[in-house]
């Protein structure tokens, strides 16, 4: 049953769940595009609440809500609201289900999510928690891998740069293990997955390959996820440069890829990879980004019940 | 019952086999510091064949349910509990840890809502030798070191 539920952790998806999301992107992806504008969510409002910057994911929630013809309402800093007054997040979340059909939040603190969901009687959805899920993001990705290679099973995918604190990887990482797929764990020493992800990951029957030479295992791979490495991860400021520059991923890199080979990124990049890459076949990050409206659009009309 | 400092109870819970030093915290966590009525006492550093040193604590005039001794399982996971009747054993088990850990633990991590919002902590027992949890909220795991310290 998906009407009324709350989409706060992948770690609560079970397989069929995200097969079932992916299929109904794909539906509304199609008839979007047949139709121009739906009509599900008529009638129906979305708050989002953003106690944190976003860019992709809070318009992506809004455009998918305008495009199922619902209406939005929200913020998208806290400054401008009563929590500058000190008001809890559970007042506010009762005050704003008062409002709303369904809540899309992003919070700094992790577990927030979880408990708007506990506080509010109307759908929640985790757009964020500090450096914990975001599991729209994970959807997405795999909506994305799907409709590039027409599956997810097996693909050899790589995942590149700070997967030690990257969540996007993490939580992409275990929804994979529903796949059959072999995961190549590509980062700097500092920034490894940690050792007790790779052993979950390892008991769930992936194959699993470490390493941190990237140009070693580019021809290998069919799919690169490549992620932003944060200067601050570093102790001192010569072994981040030492790093950055190895990860850079540019045309000269690729000449040994794939031709099929598809590379990713969730976005914002700094120079992980050249924007001489963008015009390339490899290039789909953006096309991750579009992904993002479908899945929301699937994701907000499923938990509201306004389609199946 | 020879080898006990302290005096033998008419009818309450005996809780022996606490690792010596977590006597008082077992008081703490079953806050048995607020009983009042039945007196409670705690022997401290006692000898033990199986622990070496042991802690005991003896809670007059309080039948404790599994349930509820199970709280201290985190802590004293040796423990164990006898029920005393007329001065008798009448009951006896071993603590088990739970498959939830509700309220008695704090999460570690600083940023997780839990430490922030009027919330009851929850952790899912995600491994019981060696002992792991993971937080309800912020879905981190916290190992028994960890575990320890936030209790």
């Amino acid at each position: 049953m998906w009407k009324g539920r709350d989409v706060i952790s992948i770690r609560d998806f079970k397989k069929e769940d995200i097969e079932h999301v992916l299929k109904t992107a794909e539906r509304l992806e199609r008839e979007l595009k047949d139709e121009g504008a739906l009509k599900y969510a008529g009638g129906k409002i979305l708050a989002t609440l953003f106690f944190e910057p976003s860019t992709r994911t809070r318009l992506s929630f809004e455009s998918a809500m305008h495009r199922l013809g619902g209406r939005v309402i929200g913020f998208s800093e806290a400054s401008s609201t009563s929590v500058k007054k000190g008001e809890s997040l559970r007042d506010t979340i009762k005050t704003v289900e008062q409002y709303s059909d369904v809540i899309v939040i992003r919070h700094p603190e992790e577990g927030a999510a979880r408990l708007a969901a506990e506080v509010a009687d109307i759908p929640v959805i985790n757009a964020g928690d500090g450096s914990n899920q975001h599991p729209t993001q994970t959807l997405l990705d795999l909506y994305t891998i799907k409709r590039t290679f027409g599956r997810i099973d097996g693909l050899k995918i790589g995942l590149l740069g700070d997967l030690k604190y990257g969540r996007t990887v993490h939580s992409l990482s275990e929804a994979l293990t529903h796949y059959d797929v072999e995961l190549y764990l590509i980062s700097p020493e500092l920034l490894k997955m940690p050792k007790h992800i790779v052993e979950d990951l390892r008991d769930k029957g992936v194959k699993i390959y470490e390493t941190s030479d990237l140009e070693s295992v580019i021809p290998e791979l069919d799919v690169l996820y490549a992620t932003r490495i944060q200067k601050e991860r570093f102790p001192d400021e010569q072994e981040y440069l030492k790093v950055k520059g190895s990860y850079v991923i540019t045309l000269d890199l690729l000449k040994n890829a794939k031709e099929s080979l598809k590379i990713m990124h969730p976005l914002p990049r700094v120079d992980e990879i050249h924007p001489s890459v963008d015009a390339s076949k490899h290039a789909i990050y953006f096309r991750q980004v579009f992904s993002g409206v479908p899945v929301r659009m699937a994701l907000l009309g499923l938990t509201l019940g306004v389609v199946e | 019952m020879s080898e006990l400092k302290v005096t033998a109870i008419k009818e309450g819970t005996v809780i022996d086999h606490i690792p010596a030093g977590k006597g008082l915290k077992v008081i703490q966590i079953l806050k048995l510091d607020k009983l009042n009525g039945g007196a409670l006492l705690l022997a401290a550093n006692v000898h033990s064949k199986k622990l070496g040193k042991k802690d005991i604590v003896k809670i007059e005039g309080r039948f404790l349910s599994e349930e509820e001794v199970n709280k201290i399982a985190l802590i004293a996971p040796s423990a164990t509990v006898n029920i005393v009747r007329e001065y008798k054993v009448a009951e006896k088990f071993q603590v088990e840890i739970p498959s939830e850990i509700v309220g008695i633990l704090r999460c570690a991590n600083p940023n997780c809502v839990s430490n922030h919002e009027y919330t009851t902590p929850k952790f899912y027992v995600i491994s019981k030798e060696p002992l792991k949890v993971r937080c309800h909220y912020c879905e981190r795991t916290m190992e028994e070191k960890e575990i320890l310290a936030n209790l």
